[in-house]
């Protein structure tokens, strides 16, 4: 899941004062599970932000609504046309879906509620963990299923630098060296040799290095534009 | 010869190889890189010039140790994985060559949050490189010499022909996987090997071991890293607080006792712990120098580089060799 969190209030409030009418519009999906921007955030966002242009004596309306996902169009389509009638958005979905809302919008901002952080995972209830960076070129078959690209701080792909510490990493003595984990996972499953290879130079450009990624399933599309062709024809 | 560097000359003529370092300054001024080269010339056979040690902005490691070498000392230049991506390190490695430089010492580089452990601003809201890491930037380097092929592919009308060093921390977690880090840094076509500070032989007797079960002795010069102790307060901070290094208790204690002899005059208390850190020094670099596979000593005497003299002096490693050019 995507995992985010909410901007301080102050810096939310500074974005926002000066518009009149305000929807706080929040993702009911990976969002609202880390408790940054599900319809329950963006609820209690919508009135401390209420409270604080009452407390400036300043005139503003500001809403809250929040749908399944705002990063696909069918999610949002229906409400459209009340969005529409907002000065601002301001969306606690994650930057995907803020990106989304604002390439369709028209004439209207669409500011971030919320920081998107990471890629994680729930290990227990309100602590969120990075375990992918979506590098498009994964090797987790080769490092025991634990990424060296996000959980070792310098990327390291053939093994530990030297300040790993008692198995921790040296930027912080509660982070986990990766590599040390990589180690010992790979002695577990009984592959330690794997890691003896030395790997070449990566290909990054798979990443966020390679400009804006796309990635295009040709076969879906021709089926929905052949579904789409049949009940054209049923419908006449 | 690869490179005919000094330091390659040195190792192959099967004497005892010494290098030194040579941390350049935060400023602009090159009379601190000029006077420390001049100290250091003569008792080492070439000076590594680190590049940005603890995540600094210092003078470059590539320009420092082209003043060093205008001043007659030998540089090992190094490079960190953290600031420059492949394109700047061949550019900066091709350059480098041009202006004589023989040496390099490939390091992942402490990262940006560093900032000399807390005791400096520095910059922990850098962005860092890591586009390739030290195994990588070894097989570049060796790529760019030995076929003469930037790591792309395309073709160096000269190869910039670098005698090719990387660090190794014999301690570090997880030890049992030490001997195989440095193999692929061996495999991945390193010349030398500086390994981190070492002050417990006992424990780096076991890994040299390891290593040379995997032969990589005889594949790469091992030069046994250590660093000059100053005091007892430094021993007890590298022992808690630097990764792969420990020291021994006995060490400590020595330390302290000479800190002690002094009563309470604090000049007599660093005089006779920077005489004890020296003797301590020379013993530590007699025992390295009698495990077998290893090829010399790296000797940090940090921002303390007059003490070089004294230690190879004491150590029986001086005069250094020298060779006809």
């Amino acid at each position: 899941m995507i995992v985010g969190q909410q901007k301080p209030f102050d810096e939310i409030w500074e974005m926002v004062e000066g518009f009149k009418k305000i929807l706080v519009y929040g993702c009911n999906t990976c969002v609202a599970i880390c408790h940054a921007g599900g319809g329950k955030e963006a609820e209690i966002l919508a009135s401390m932000l209420r409270m604080k242009a009452a407390q400036e004596g300043v005139d503003m309306q500001i809403d809250s609504q929040a749908i399944e996902r705002h990063c696909e169009p069918e999610f949002f389509e229906p409400l459209m046309e009340k969005v529409r009638t907002y000065d601002l958005v301001l969306s606690t979905a994650c930057g995907v879906g803020v990106n989304f809302l604002s390439d369709r919008i028209g004439n209207i901002p669409v500011y971030p509620g919320i920081n998107t952080t990471f890629f994680g995972a729930v290990p227990e209830a309100g602590f969120f963990v990075e375990l992918c960076g979506g590098c498009g070129n994964c090797v987790l078959h080769l490092t025991g299923g634990i990424c060296p690209v996000v959980r070792c701080s310098k990327s390291l792909m053939n093994g530990p630098c030297g300040g790993t510490d008692k198995g921790k990493c040296e930027v912080s003595s509660e982070t986990d060296c990766a590599w040390f984990l990589i180690v010992e996972r790979m002695k577990q499953l009984g592959q330690l040799e794997k890691l003896f290879e030395v790997q070449p130079p990566r290909d990054w450009s798979t990443g966020t290095h390679g400009g804006p990624r796309r990635v295009s399933l040709e076969h879906i599309q021709a089926y929905e534009a052949e579904e789409e062709k049949k009940t054209a024809t049923e419908g006449k | 010869m690869k490179s005919g560097s000094n330091l390659e000359r040195v190792i192959a003529s099967g004497k005892p190889a010494v290098t030194a370092e040579l941390g350049p300054p935060m400023s602009a001024d090159p009379h601190e890189v000029i006077k420390k080269a001049g100290i250091l010339k003569g008792f080492c056979d070439a000076a590594n010039i680190t590049d940005c040690q603890t995540a600094v902005v210092r003078i470059s490691s590539i320009a420092a140790a082209y003043i060093a070498h205008q001043q007659g000392l030998e540089p090992v230049m190094q490079m960190t994985c953290r600031d420059r991506n492949r394109i700047a390190m061949q550019a900066d490695l091709l350059g480098a060559a041009a202006l004589g430089l023989k040496n390099c010492l490939c390091i992942a580089g402490d990262h940006q949050k560093f900032s000399a452990a807390g005791k400096l601003k520095g910059h922990p809201g850098a962005k860092n490189v890591y586009d390739v890491d030290t195994c990588q930037l070894v097989g570049i380097m060796k790529k760019m010499r030995d076929e003469g092929l930037q790591q792309g592919g395309d073709k160096l009308e000269v190869a910039p022909k670098f005698f090719i060093g990387a660090s190794w921390t014999p301690m570090g977690d997880p030890m049992d996987f030490r001997p195989y880090n440095l193999k692929k840094k061996v495999d991945a076509g390193a010349d030398f090997i500086q390994t981190q500070g070492i002050y417990d032989m006992e424990i780096f007797k076991s890994q040299m071991e390891k290593a040379r079960n995997l032969g990589l002795h005889e594949r790469t010069a091992i030069l046994a890293g250590i660093i000059v102790p100053k005091s007892a307060m430094m021993l007890k901070y590298m022992d808690s607080s630097v990764a792969g290094v420990t020291v021994p208790k006995p060490l400590i204690d020595r330390m302290l006792k000479a800190k002690e002899a002094a009563g309470d005059d604090k000049k007599k208390m660093k005089e006779l712990q920077e005489q004890e850190g020296i003797k301590i020094t020379v013993e530590l670099i007699q025992q390295a120098l009698e495990i077998p596979g290893i090829k010399g000593v790296h000797i940090q005497a940090i921002e303390w580089e007059t003490a070089m003299e004294p230690i190879v002096k004491a150590a029986g490693l001086y005069p250094r060799p020298t060779f006809d050019a």
